[in-house]
């Protein structure tokens, strides 16, 4: 079990390693490096130097690659172009704003997920299932930018219940910032919540389909106390991981999102920073995001190896 | 005489497998649905041109935000142009890319997944790490990355959505071969004296097949999702080309007042997204293939 836990953590930290190697060898092997992309027509003469002297682009690519690593590692993330400022300044408020969001739309987005799974599937190929199941395969399918901007389009401009673009400086405080956020939560929770809610239904059926669940019915056990008792403890188990790479997969979602209502968080940074050539912050959004996806997964597993007894004397899964 | 009729034999059965695949996924509603969908979008991105009944990059600055009427059926937008003629060629550009992205995303991922099943050891743990390292990263960073580094062109844009979209067939194909890998008929050929080329053409490639079709399949509907989000944040295709993406970003800041150039393309992004996903769905089920339980790697 111990040794488990330090392999799959030894495993994401190989994972991240290799990441930084991919975004630095990424942005080594295209054309352009990042004072040429960022200076563009001026990259020339003394500015490409002072430039190139400010980021110690004139040492070899594998030292500037293990002091940047070592820096990083340190919590160092260097310095921004295009906000000449070190990245972490840049950083701090963004990661605060997008912490507020994902964790407010999943919050509300696991228990309805919960919930609309559970009914789809207990009243499978019923007039609740059939509703609920064609409802999420739009939300699922339909790319975020148009529920987000139709979402604007309706909530905001025909009903004007809602403010329909967030309007804040970046370094908003937490109470200011959550009326600002309604739209956007729902924007992301929804398509959320239509994939975990897919994910518990199919797991669910899974379950009900299975021998100890028909020997529970045959033994008459009450319905709703075999539902309870046999059927969610364990379909609910395998959902875990599901929702996880739920979760990270929408790290790409957020960022369109962000875009979409103006919300100054990490995903508008990675645009900006692109749209600004600033390669320094694009290699440090990078590793971060990277990370929030390893240890999702990370934590994932972790929750399915202590919650799962069979899985402790097992190997796990990889 | 005889080798000809084997031969004839084995293109009946190619020919007949398809169409009783294309049956099967017609006779659920939702199949049929999915297949119509796609079928229309097809032939709409084929006759497109030769429909529109306006030029698609004519501005003209009296026409502008016109509302939908007999003569500009879904209006005109902010620059005069004939919204209608813009939403029926906007699916042309998406389809072409990420049709071709997905062909080369399936024969990449497909082909190292397979080798590295049948391989393992050392190379298949450095090539899945490697893989487990590019799904982390998130698709948007990477792909806004090659974009703005190497351009927008189409000959950009088919390879590099080929090549990331690719790496989640990669494990689905890895997977698959090791559930073949233990078979009978994969010992009996080794014990043949078979080279791995050859096993893998003749004894993997045919079991294995279904399953890659189907996560291509579903790749594509990502991809266009994927490539649809570039073009929306201008990392797509550069105007005047008429695309969905584009139409929704360009039309969006006036939507307020001019909700019709931001309605027709969102109707005709969606429902092409909604139609290979049933389409792809349904393909599953014909093959036999569950993937409910898949989470969108």
């Amino acid at each position: 079990m111990f040794f488990l836990i330090i392999k799959r953590i030894l495993l994401g930290l190989i994972t991240l390693i290799i990441v930084s190697l991919i975004t630095f060898a990424g942005t080594e092997v295209l054309p352009g490096d990042a004072c040429t992309t960022y200076l563009e027509r001026e990259a020339y003469g003394a500015a490409l130097e002072a430039c190139y002297e400010r980021l110690g682009l004139n040492i070899p690519a594998h030292e500037r690659y293990l002091s940047w690593a070592y820096n990083v590692v340190q919590g160092d993330f260097g310095y921004s172009l295009s906000g000449q400022m070190p990245i972490n300044e840049v950083l701090g408020p963004r990661v605060k704003n997008s912490m507020v969001l994902a964790s407010a739309a999943i919050i509300i987005g696991i228990p309805i997920a919960l919930i609309l799974g559970i009914v789809t599937a207990l009243w499978r190929d019923k007039l609740p299932d059939i509703t609920i199941s064609t409802v999420t395969i739009f939300a699922m399918t339909i790319p975020e930018f148009i529920s987000a901007t139709l979402l604007i389009l309706v909530v905001a401009i025909w009903l004007e219940w809602l403010p329909g673009i967030v309007i804040v400086p970046t370094d908003v405080t937490i109470t200011e910032l959550l009326p600002n956020i309604i739209l956007p939560v729902i924007a992301i929770a929804m398509i959320m919540t239509a994939h975990m809610a897919r994910m518990v239904r199919s797991s669910v059926i899974q379950v009900m389909a299975s021998d100890y669940v028909q020997m529970a019915i045959l033994k008459g056990v009450p319905y709703w106390k075999m539902v309870f008792k046999h059927v969610l403890p364990n379909a609910l188990l395998p959902a875990i991981n599901v929702v996880a790479l739920t979760i990270a997969w929408l790290l790409g979602g957020v960022v369109v999102t962000e875009v979409v209502f103006n919300y100054p968080g990490l995903g508008r940074l990675v645009i900006e920073s692109i749209s600004n050539r600033d390669l320094p912050t694009v290699q440090a959004l990078a590793i971060i995001l990277a990370s929030i996806y390893v240890s999702i997964n990370l934590i994932a597993d972790l929750l399915t190896l202590m919650l799962n007894p069979r899985l402790k004397t097992l190997q796990i899964r990889k | 005489m005889e080798i000809n009729k084997i031969s004839e034999f084995k293109k009946k059965s190619i020919f007949f497998k398809i169409s009783e695949v294309l049956v099967t996924m017609a006779s659920k509603p939702s199949g049929f649905i999915g297949l119509s969908i796609l079928v229309f979008h097809i032939l709409l991105a084929f006759v497109s041109p030769y429909l529109a009944p306006y030029d698609f990059k004519a501005i003209d600055p009296s026409l502008m935000l016109q509302a939908p009427s007999s003569e500009y059926w879904f209006g005109t937008d902010s620059l005069g142009r004939d919204v209608f003629t813009r939403t029926i060629m906007g699916g042309r550009t998406a389809l072409t890319i990420t049709f071709f992205g997905s062909l080369i995303a399936l024969l990449w991922g497909g082909l190292l997944g397979i080798f590295c099943g049948l391989v393992g050891g050392k190379i298949d743990d450095v090539v899945m790490r490697i893989v487990d390292a590019f799904l982390s990263i998130p698709w948007i960073l990477a792909m806004l990355l090659i974009v703005s580094l190497l351009g927008t062109s189409t000959e950009v844009l088919i390879p590099a959505l080929g090549f990331f979209y690719g790496k989640g067939i990669v494990r689905v194909a890895r997977a698959a071969t090791h559930d073949v890998i233990a078979k009978d008929f994969i010992i009996s050929a080794r014990a043949r004296g078979h080279s791995n080329l050859s096993i893998i053409w003749n004894e993997i490639i045919p079991n294995v097949r279904d399953a890659i079709l189907v996560e291509g399949a579903m790749r594509w509907s990502w991809m266009l999702l994927g490539f649809s989000s570039l073009s929306f944040l201008g990392f797509g295709v550069s105007p005047p080309t008429p695309d969905w993406g584009l139409m929704i970003s360009n039309a969006r800041g006036l939507m307020s007042f001019a909700y019709w150039a931001v309605i027709a393309p969102i109707v005709g992004l969606s429902s092409l997204i909604i139609g290979i996903n049933l389409t792809a769905d349904a393909f599953a089920k014909a093959l036999g293939i569950d993937r409910s339980t898949k989470a969108p790697v």
